[in-house]
């Protein structure tokens, strides 16, 4: 079994980093590619909805790739308060982002997808107000990190807030529930959709791979990044063969 | 020194604090009553309308001059180095944060909940919703203190921190709000408080126990 804390330290990390990044860029491009033909040329059209529902093959997966990043940025903060590892924090610092884009995106393509549909741009279903409110916390991690100025406090202060997030997101989701019941404004159900063509399934799970892969590559490019930008002045970096190239 | 003592000393502290500065609650309370009369102006003076609104603006308000006191929890003891003391003391930190963030209640939420008739009949609320709107600013402000010490630590020496804090505190507030505001809206409705009750409650004791500590964390990361 390969040791894998030798690549908890970014001197290892970012060579490997390197490697992976263009595998899951061609992963990304690849199953982007079938997942979009599934999508838009196999599944048929629904009976009830027509052709507008294929938008569900960037929504559904965009939403929850936007929750599985929150948790693991929690599962990265929760390493890197523990065992205090620099790379933990560049990690979750480089998850942030595409969390937030992948929360944006399932709440502009869910607003595109309720016009035809429910005839509203926005209801307050539980299911969406708890997506606009998990957008809100990627932004406030965001804008926390980035008023620290010392990233080792930047870090740590947004280990904590993403593991106090992680926490809350149960409980904001199911107040906001009965929040919604209480109240029978909508009375669209998401749950109750008709039972899924097996097709349309596998174009879910197609596009929601690609967006893994690409959330993957993304996030270790931006990694990259801010290994050498904090790590600017150390040896491995001014050895690193790009580096020496350009100097 | 016991625990106990400590946990008294430094919501004395406080208190005493804030007893030699008195405009800075009387600015907050002062903005809880403002903000609740401009919905008024806004919205219209229909009593229907103001009846309906009344416990979730009400809310509303109180979140928001929650957070106007925030600011105060820690920033001044940071910048005079009181509280790298604090952490250097032999009791333990936590529990001198949890008499901090009591006094705050004290300071920020109590009067709240004093001041919530006087506006609730403003919004021509009836009595008997009137009590429950105070029992649930009574169980909710101090978990609004609490939620938001987490944020007033995490953010301290930060730059722009006054903003930054409402931004992190605010969707962390949403559950109280809900059921805060919800408790009194399903009174009115005839269906009972009580779930929402017992929800808060459930709300405050998970706060009051992870929250110090939660905050203890915030004040550490900060202060290194």
């Amino acid at each position: 079994m390969i040791n894998l804390f030798k690549y908890s330290a970014p001197s290892t990390f970012y060579p490997l980093a390197g490697k992976l990044v263009p595998i899951f860029w061609t992963l990304a491009a690849i199953l982007g590619a079938i997942g979009l033909y599934i999508s838009f040329f196999v599944a048929p059209t629904d009976a009830q909805q027509g052709q507008g529902y294929r938008i569900i093959f960037i929504h559904v997966p965009a939403s929850w790739m936007s929750m599985f990043i929150y948790c693991i940025m929690a599962f990265w903060s929760l390493l890197g308060l523990t065992f205090n590892t620099r790379l933990s924090g560049m990690m979750t610092s480089a998850l942030a982002p595409t969390g937030a884009l992948f929360a944006f995106l399932s709440l502009w393509t869910g607003a595109l997808w309720g016009k035809p549909m429910w005839g509203a741009w926005w209801v307050w279903d539980a299911r969406l107000t708890s997506e606009l409110i998990l957008f809100f916390l990627y932004i406030g991690f965001i804008a926390l990190q980035a008023a620290i100025d010392d990233p080792r406090r930047a870090d740590r202060a947004g280990a904590l807030l993403s593991l106090v997030g992680v926490v809350n997101v149960p409980i904001i989701y199911f107040s906001v529930k009965w929040w919604n019941t209480l109240h029978q404004g909508a009375s669209v159900s998401l749950t109750k959709s008709p039972s899924m063509a097996s097709t349309m399934l596998w174009g879910m799970l197609v596009m929601a791979l690609a967006f893994w892969a690409y959330t993957i590559a993304v996030a270790l490019m931006r990694a990259r990044t801010i290994m050498l930008e904090r790590e600017g002045n150390t040896e491995w970096v001014h050895h690193l063969p790009d580096v020496k190239e350009a100097a | 020194m016991s625990v106990l003592s400590a946990y008294f000393a430094a919501l004395h502290r406080d208190l005493l604090l804030v007893m030699r500065r008195k405009t800075e609650v009387l600015t907050a309370l002062f903005f809880f009553v403002i903000v609740t009369t401009l919905l008024p102006l806004g919205i219209g003076p229909e009593p229907d309308l103001l009846r309906k609104i009344a416990p979730g603006a009400m809310w509303i308000a109180a979140l928001l001059a929650t957070l106007l006191g925030l600011q105060r929890l820690f920033a001044a003891d940071y910048a005079d180095g009181t509280l790298e003391q604090m952490v250097l003391s032999p009791e333990p930190l936590s529990v001198l944060v949890a008499g901090k963030i009591t006094a705050h209640w004290l300071v920020c939420g109590l009067p709240l909940v004093l001041l919530a008739p006087v506006i609730g009949l403003q919004f021509d609320l009836p009595t008997d919703a009137i009590g429950i709107l105070m029992l649930t600013l009574l169980i909710g402000t101090p978990l609004l203190s609490l939620l938001g010490a987490i944020g007033a630590a995490l953010t301290l020496g930060a730059r722009g921190s006054a903003l930054l804090v409402s931004l992190l505190v605010l969707p962390l507030y949403i559950p109280t709000l809900i059921f805060g505001a919800g408790a009194v809206e399903s009174y009115i409705a005839g269906l009972g408080a009580m779930g929402h009750f017992s929800l808060l409650g459930a709300l405050l004791i998970l706060a009051a126990a992870f929250a110090p500590w939660a905050t203890t964390a915030a004040l550490r990361i900060s202060l290194e």
